[in-house]
């Protein structure tokens, strides 16, 4: 019980982040919610949200997150396994993280060239016999291009969950006779699940309120609550709505950390 | 442990490192283009280059960038590592839950949001806008992304290490110093880079927050939409690209030389 | 632990480094002085030259700071925390800087060179009699359209874009003034129509333009349109002039029906603390030779008479960027609608987003 308190001493510049940083911005945003357009104090927000546009936004925004956060994990995970298997992979797994640092904006540039009708994507289409197709303001390309933007943080936590994983586990259990399959499913998989949750929650979440991607590379085609926050605070500059909506995300963020949260870990 | 990748598994990697840089090669392809845009190569130059030294205001503006980065990821990496000890120290869960909560609003609330009410924030409590308040910022945003990172490394460690560790007459420093935070070094170190690329990403909060003749790339790169960015960019974004590989490559094998468990922290 | 140490330790140098030589780039600069002007523009909408000219010739250091949009820019003048002497907000950002008091109003006693603006630009109803601002650069809302792509289909109106023929070939521009406006224009009603019953017509009329929209897309039109990505392209007359200069095959139009007329002028928002150094750079930026220069290096429409002269007259003689003041008549500046009706409109624009094919 004695290192409890001690923990506490150290845990003061923490404290003050949640209090300054997190606990004052959501105070805040809980009060804009409550002004309607012209500044009066109303809960007309709040029963604006439940419109079938925002309604069918809220879907959308779920709807993508998951496919995006589906893929990422689907990319992410046999990425981050074979990394551990290469010679020099700390290396290896750095030089993963270095294009994340190139400016999003330009990137983003840079895949409307690549997915444009007359860019690389289409050059090759064509020279395998598909035929030009178009490729930017899809569905496939929105997801795309977020995953790519995304994966690093699904990659880093499954490798360090892998990369500890002691070898001796996996011959165990190919000893006993267990098909590489099994012992994925059984050993492996299993030890990584913190990391896998971990990649999960990062991607995730902030996937929830993307906006600019929704954009640039959907072309607007793709609307989710991102979208709608910033046409409030920017366009109209009707703070309220713009927090109400912030408002329900942060709800949806709480609720889906109570579902994946510590179960079982009382530790 | 090292055996031989398989042909397949070889592929799959090349293939994900070559979408990963593909946009960067497309990037610096075109910064050589004489044409001034993204398509049309016309013919090879290094006026863009030549354009970029000289250019005073844009050096500063990359130092800004650089200085806000590496601090705000050094101090954001300090202030979340504390986080994810506390928050694994709560043997409630609930309690546990719902700091983990707290911990990821930052990261679920869109930018705008984030930068508007810091800035509200800000002028309230009298902050001169610029480089500290940038900073404070960047640190903010941050902190979640390295808890978020260091947590599972925690999760993993068995408590038995720690009571071995008391047993043997270690105290509480010791066993923070010597047996868990050598135990989390790779997660630190996630968390780290990851909140060099929160930093380096961002464009919304920084912008909100600035002030003073203070300005970071992004803003800038963002600023420069509405008239069309120009390919100096491009060529500043190749070199930084060129000198961050060259950097990271290299420290990788100088502390490979000088530890046996170099880079990123492989703890064996 | 001690590799975390030895890096953060090489963290802090590095950084302690950095700071050092930016701090010295800044006193080389004279930016730490006592007599600086901070600037508030738009990206790269400045020949950085004439700064340069400005600072020789007043001994001002010019700061210049940029903005992406001019509701952020506004955000950030409200708020205060920080100086900006001179700002370029657009027009119907002025009005409402007006009306939130933001403003200051300028000494039209210090600004000699505003005989070389054009009348026509002048006491305009956002800003009558030029009180908090003055003109830097003016423009229309129209269509950028690629002959060569439509087969030789001439557009001259708002309504041709409704044809079958233009299926997934037209690119809007992410605004919802300009998307429901055109919506309006296109029924010729007037853009700053707030009549409930026209605005709903107009959004009707607009979902069945969807076929033929293949994107709404912000700043990244010049590119897309510059690459032939789409035959079609709603967007202002300065980043039309911006992508006619990358494509030559590309043609401008001001649609028949009528259509916004923009500008995006000088002021002097409250923040300011060298006013006497705002009216200088004001004046300075009005001066004909400056303000022609500053037109070459931007290439959008000056509203400077006495520049037009030292321009060339291919230019000059454009009438698709320096239309008539017969058009230009017809043309209609937005007028600050109120918060409830913006609404509305964004409402409306959110829904027509959102409705798919």
């Amino acid at each position: 019980m004695e290192n409890k308190a001690k923990f506490n001493l150290y845990s003061i510049p923490y404290f003050l982040w949640v209090v300054f940083f997190v606990v004052a911005p959501i105070v805040l945003v809980l009060y804009y919610s409550l002004f309607d357009i012209d500044g009066n104090f109303s809960l007309v927000n709040y029963k604006n949200f439940f419109t079938p546009v925002y309604l069918m936004m809220t879907l959308n925004s779920f709807w993508y997150a998951l496919l995006i956060t589906f893929f990422s994990l689907l990319f992410a995970y046999p990425t981050a396994y074979l990394l551990t298997k290469t010679k020099h992979k700390q290396l290896w797994l750095l030089l993963i993280i270095v294009p994340s640092w190139i400016n999003l904006l330009l990137k983003a540039y840079a895949f409307l060239g690549i997915f444009g009708t007359y860019g690389a994507a289409n050059k090759f289409l064509e020279a395998i016999g598909i035929g030009s197709k178009q490729i930017l303001f899809t569905d496939f390309s929105f997801i795309f291009v977020s995953v790519y933007i995304f994966i690093p943080f699904m990659i880093l936590p499954i490798f360090n969950a892998l990369n500890k994983l002691n070898p001796s586990f996996m011959d165990a259990a190919n000893d006993l006779g267990a098909s590489t399959w099994t012992t994925f499913r059984r050993v492996i998989f299993p030890l990584t699940l913190d990391g896998v949750k971990s990649g999960c929650q990062v991607v995730f979440i902030p996937a929830l309120s993307l906006f600019m991607l929704t954009r640039l590379i959907s072309g607007n085609r793709v609307i989710t609550l991102g979208t709608a926050i910033e046409q409030h605070f920017l366009v109209i500059q009707d703070w309220g709505m713009g927090s109400t909506i912030a408002v329900f995300l942060i709800i949806f963020m709480f609720l889906i950390m109570a579902l994946t949260g510590a179960r079982k870990r009382g530790v | 442990m090292k055996k031989k990748l398989s042909p397949v598994s070889s592929l799959f990697l090349v293939l994900i490192f070559f979408i990963l840089y593909a946009p960067i090669f497309f990037l610096i392809f075109y910064s050589f283009n004489s044409g001034g845009t993204m398509f049309n190569f016309e013919s090879f130059t290094l006026d863009w280059y030549r354009e970029l030294f000289g250019d005073t205001r844009l050096l500063i503006i990359v130092l800004n960038t650089l200085v806000i980065a590496l601090l705000s990821a050094l101090i954001s990496t300090i202030i979340g590592v504390i986080g994810a000890l506390f928050i694994h120290s709560v043997r409630k869960r609930q309690t546990k839950n719902t700091f983990l909560s707290l911990n990821s609003v930052l990261i679920v609330s869109p930018d705008v949001i984030i930068g508007a009410s810091f800035l509200i924030l800000f002028t309230m409590a009298g902050i001169k806008l610029g480089f500290y308040s940038v900073l404070l910022a960047h640190i903010a945003f941050s902190v979640p992304i390295v808890v978020l990172m260091v947590l599972p490394k925690l999760m993993e460690m068995s408590p038995t290490y720690i009571d071995a560790a008391r047993d043997l007459g270690a105290s509480n420093m010791g066993v923070l110093t010597k047996v868990i935070l050598p135990y989390i070094t790779p997660g630190i170190f996630a968390g780290f880079f990851m909140a060099l690329t929160y930093s380096l990403d961002d464009f919304a909060v920084t912008f909100f927050v600035t002030g003073n003749g203070f300005s970071t790339l992004s803003v800038e790169i963002y600023s420069l939409a509405r008239r069309g960015v120009s390919l100096n960019i491009n060529a500043l974004s190749s070199l930084l690209f060129l000198f961050t590989v060259i950097l990271v490559i290299g420290y990788y094998f100088i502390t490979k030389r000088s530890t046996k468990s170099g880079g990123m922290g492989v703890r064996k | 632990m001690k590799q975390l140490v030895r890096v953060f330790l090489t963290i802090i140098l590095v950084s302690i480094v950095l700071l050092f030589i930016t701090n010295r780039l800044n006193q080389s600069q004279g930016l730490s002085g006592g007599n600086t002007l901070t600037v508030y523009n738009w990206g790269d909408y400045i020949d950085t030259d004439l700064i340069d000219q400005f600072e020789k010739e007043t001994g001002i250091k010019v700061i210049y700071e940029t903005f992406d949009s001019n509701e952020a820019m506004m955000t950030k003048i409200e708020q205060g925390g920080t100086t900006y002497d001179v700002a370029v907000p657009s027009e119907y950002m002025i009005d409402k800087m007006i009306k939130e008091d933001l403003l200051i109003q300028l000494d039209h006693s210090k600004l000699t060179n505003l005989e070389n603006i054009d009348e026509r630009f002048l006491d305009l109803p956002f800003d009558p009699d030029n009180v908090y601002s003055i003109p830097y650069f003016w423009g229309t809302v129209g269509i950028v359209y690629n002959p060569e792509m439509l087969n030789g289909m001439e557009i001259t109106s708002w309504n041709d874009l409704w044809d079958p023929k233009l299926k997934n070939e037209i690119l809007l521009i992410d605004g919802a003034r300009e998307v429901i406006g055109m919506g309006l224009n296109s029924l010729h009603y007037s853009l700053n129509d707030t009549n409930p019953l026209h605005l709903q017509e107009a959004k009707a009329k607009l979902d069945l333009l969807t076929p033929n929209i293949k994107a709404i897309v912000g700043d990244e039109n010049k590119l897309l349109l510059a690459n032939k990505e789409a035959a079609i392209g709603i967007t202002w007359s300065g980043d039309a002039s911006e992508i006619m200069s990358e494509n030559e095959d590309l043609d401008y139009v001001v649609p028949s029906e009528g259509s916004n007329l923009w500008f995006d002028n000088m002021v002097i928002p409250k923040t300011a603390k060298n006013i006497d150094g705002a009216h200088a750079f004001i004046n300075f930026m009005l001066d004909a030779k400056v303000s022609a220069q500053n037109t070459e290096y931007v290439s959008y429409s000056t509203p400077n008479k006495a520049a037009l002269e030292f321009l060339p007259e291919e230019v000059v003689k454009d009438e698709r960027f320096y239309p008539s003041p017969e058009l230009t008549d017809k043309l209609e500046v937005y007028e600050n609608l109120g918060k409830r009706n913006l609404a509305t409109y964004n409402e409306l624009f959110l829904e027509f987003k959102m409705h798919r094919k």
